[in-house]
């Protein structure tokens, strides 16, 4: 099946070539880190995590999000969603693999990643964080291959791998919560220190996670011959429309919490982020309103039937969930919570040129799997004649 | 009838929780919450877990100052300018710690603070102006429940049975993970290659000061450790040492006193009795094991 990948046209080849530039790019980049240090990057003494880890959350929830689309196929039978199980999986592989990447260029001793395993320590989020991971790409590697061999050989899919998927949906709400765990049970961090970190992830995880999906749909449809369907598209709308003012609810639920308790420890993060710590601006203020705008931007697209059944309207607002929701985990959760530091002391942080390479050829690395997974997914369908909607 | 037979369940239920583990008559007497606490002897879960995984203290020589709680007490109002600056300088110099010109990449083991800093949470604008310009010295605080510990991943970050909190500079990968979990931000990361060496092995310009104490390479964390390796030797620290020397000059009180929290005779009792002390953001639970008399 694997050898479909490798059947295309000019158009997937130029795009697997753009891919591999990139992602050699910030290889070399990476190299020169590996060499010299994490010092090349933005990151600080105060600001110990940044882009990186930032990015390793975002994706963890757009992985996570896969269960949106299985979830409502194997539990509910909502047959529509049969067309684009695989997709979303193969969606969640990529973001997976993405997610293990920015932890590796993370490591300031990548070459001792292994001492996890050597040494495990189960009083370590971050120890149950490489299980849950490692565990959750295996299932979506191992359910989507098998659905989508099954699906080739024009049989349905073999009964054992039904204990696997069920498995999987668990599995996928455990990947956020384990991660939301990482910051949430910090003592003196006060912006991270909330129990509704882990219900706040998951919400812009279903949102972000689901809205990729949509824009992925939208291009398969444009450049194959597979239509993920618009029905199928239209759900993963309403999907969107939920978990986005889901996750806004959680947000304003946080914004009283802190801001009604005056407790200083947990507002002075708030005050960084969105109004400058002292009256001090910063880079990320602008860019915090300009999120929460894009999400409210959303909000307003995606409530009123009329927009939202409008493809081209809902995919604007696909983009803006992604934005909006990619600045507030991707950048702000990370950066907010270490500044001010423990002592009260502000160190700013923006990703370096180097920093930004790396990241930009990890998400390459993500898409390019996306890439030939989703030429094998659609050139299956197209073969057993689930070309058209 | 029903009032008899749901009093009998209720027996029926907790004796058979307490037939596992202690005799039924001892666990009746005492509520479950009572007899867990017991049982761990009032620790919480997360501090005895930490402190089952302790690790042999090494070969001790016959000279080797133990104790089985080490902690530290800064009298803040002995200290002034110099003598904190003399304890960062000796600590610095004989653990090999780098002097890096940029401030996002300094490594810090011991330094001064100024109050609303070092006690952010105890500060307001009335406090004795001399008070505020005092140099708080600030380290590792070797918590009795340290959250480094709970977070590392490896194991990499340990606590040692006399209660210092430890690195293993050879098992550490450097996720930073309990840089976020320090909430005295006491732990430096090695952005660059702290001791450059070109490639006959030499050292490119500086040499580390201190040829007993290992220099460490880049992407692990550090911090202070109370001096390990001087006690294993019979010595105090050397923070602590410098801090006496200079007081004794001066004709002040130590600034800093250290010894076993176990011992009611220890010289860190006996000013713990005498002054009243405070610890950093004792809200959190960590326990430190540095004592701050303001």
């Amino acid at each position: 099946m694997l050898e479909k990948a490798f059947i295309g046209e000019r158009k997937y080849w130029i795009l697997v070539a753009c891919l591999l530039g990139i992602m050699g790019v910030g290889f070399i980049m990476w190299l020169w880190q590996f060499r010299v240090g994490l010092g090349i990057t933005g990151m600080s003494r105060d600001v110990s995590w940044g882009f990186y880890i930032g990015q390793f959350t975002y994706l963890v929830g757009v992985a996570a999000a896969g269960v949106m689309v299985v979830l409502p196929y194997y539990i509910h039978h909502y047959k529509a969603f049969g067309r684009i199980t695989v997709l979303a999986e193969f969606m969640a592989i990529g973001a997976v693999s993405m997610c293990l990447l920015f932890i590796l260029v993370d490591l300031g001793n990548p070459v001792r990643a292994i001492n996890v395993i050597l040494h495990p320590t189960p009083n370590s989020i971050l120890f149950w964080d490489m299980i849950v991971l490692n565990g959750y790409l295996f299932l979506n590697v191992f359910i989507g291959w098998n659905v989508l061999t099954a699906e080739r050989k024009g049989s349905p899919p073999p009964g054992w791998i039904k204990p696997f998927i069920y498995l999987s949906i668990p599995w996928a709400i455990s990947i956020h919560t384990v991660t939301a765990f990482l910051y949430a049970g910090l003592p003196g961090r006060g912006f991270w220190l909330t129990a509704v970190m882990a219900p706040r992830f998951l919400a812009s995880a279903f949102c972000a996670g689901p809205a990729l999906l949509i824009l992925l749909c939208v291009i398969v449809r444009k450049t194959t011959k597979f239509d993920p369907g618009k029905e199928q598209i239209q759900t993963l709308g309403s999907i969107v429309t939920y978990a986005l003012i889901l996750n806004v609810f959680l947000f304003v639920c946080e914004l009283f919490t802190v801001f009604y308790s005056q407790i200083p420890g947990h507002m002075h993060h708030f005050h960084y982020l969105f109004f400058g710590h002292e009256g001090h601006g910063n880079h990320l203020i602008p860019l915090m309103w300009f999120a929460f705008a894009c999400m409210t931007a959303a909000i307003i697209l995606l409530v009123p039937s009329v927009t939202r059944r409008n493809e081209g309207i809902l995919t604007v607002a696909c983009v803006l969930v992604l934005i909006g929701t990619w600045i507030d985990k991707g950048l702000g959760l990370v950066v907010g919570g270490f500044v001010p530091n423990p002592l009260g002391k502000i160190t700013e942080y923006w990703p370096t040129v180097p920093e930004a390479l790396i990241t930009l050829g990890v998400w390459a690395t993500g898409f390019l799997i996306i890439s030939l997974l989703y030429k094998v997914a659609t050139s299956v369908k197209v073969e057993v004649g689930a070309g058209e909607a | 009838m029903g009032v008899n037979r749901r009093k009998f369940l209720k027996i029926a239920g907790i004796s058979t929780l307490g037939a596992a583990a202690v005799p039924a008559a001892n666990a009746l007497a005492m509520n479950p919450i009572e007899w867990l606490d017991k049982q761990l002897g009032g620790f919480t879960p997360s501090e005895i877990l930490l402190h089952m995984g302790h690790k042999p203290t090494g070969l001790k020589s016959r000279e080797a100052l133990t104790a089985k709680r080490w902690a530290m007490v800064v009298n803040v109002r002995q200290l002034d300018e110099e003598i904190a600056e003399a304890c960062r300088e000796i600590c610095h110099k004989i653990h090999n710690v780098p002097h890096i010109k940029n401030p996002k990449h300094e490594i810090k083991w011991i330094w001064a603070e100024h109050y609303e800093h070092a006690l952010p949470g105890q500060y307001h604008e009335h406090i004795d102006e001399n008070l505020k310009k005092l140099p708080f010295l600030v380290m590792c605080n070797h918590c009795f429940n340290a959250p480094c510990c709970r977070v590392c991943p490896t194991k990499a970050t340990f606590k040692r049975k006399d209660g210092i909190v430890l690195m293993d500079m050879h098992r550490c990968i450097g996720c930073r993970f309990c840089m976020a979990a320090c909430p005295f931000g006491a732990r430096s990361f090695n952005w660059i290659v702290p001791w450059p060496r070109a490639e006959d092995g030499k050292f490119e310009g500086k040499e580390p000061p201190s040829p007993e104490f290992p220099t460490r390479s880049k992407g692990v964390v550090e911090k202070c450790n109370f001096c390990a390796e001087r006690l294993a030797k019979g010595q105090i620290p050397a923070c602590v040492e410098a801090a006496q020397e200079l007081c004794k000059k001066k004709g002040r009180e130590p600034a800093l006193v250290f010894g076993d929290l176990e011992d009611p005779d220890s010289e860190v009792r006996q000013v713990l009795r005498s002054h009243y002390a405070i610890r950093r953001k004792p809200e959190l639970g960590s326990k430190p094991n540095v004592y701050y008399i303001v």
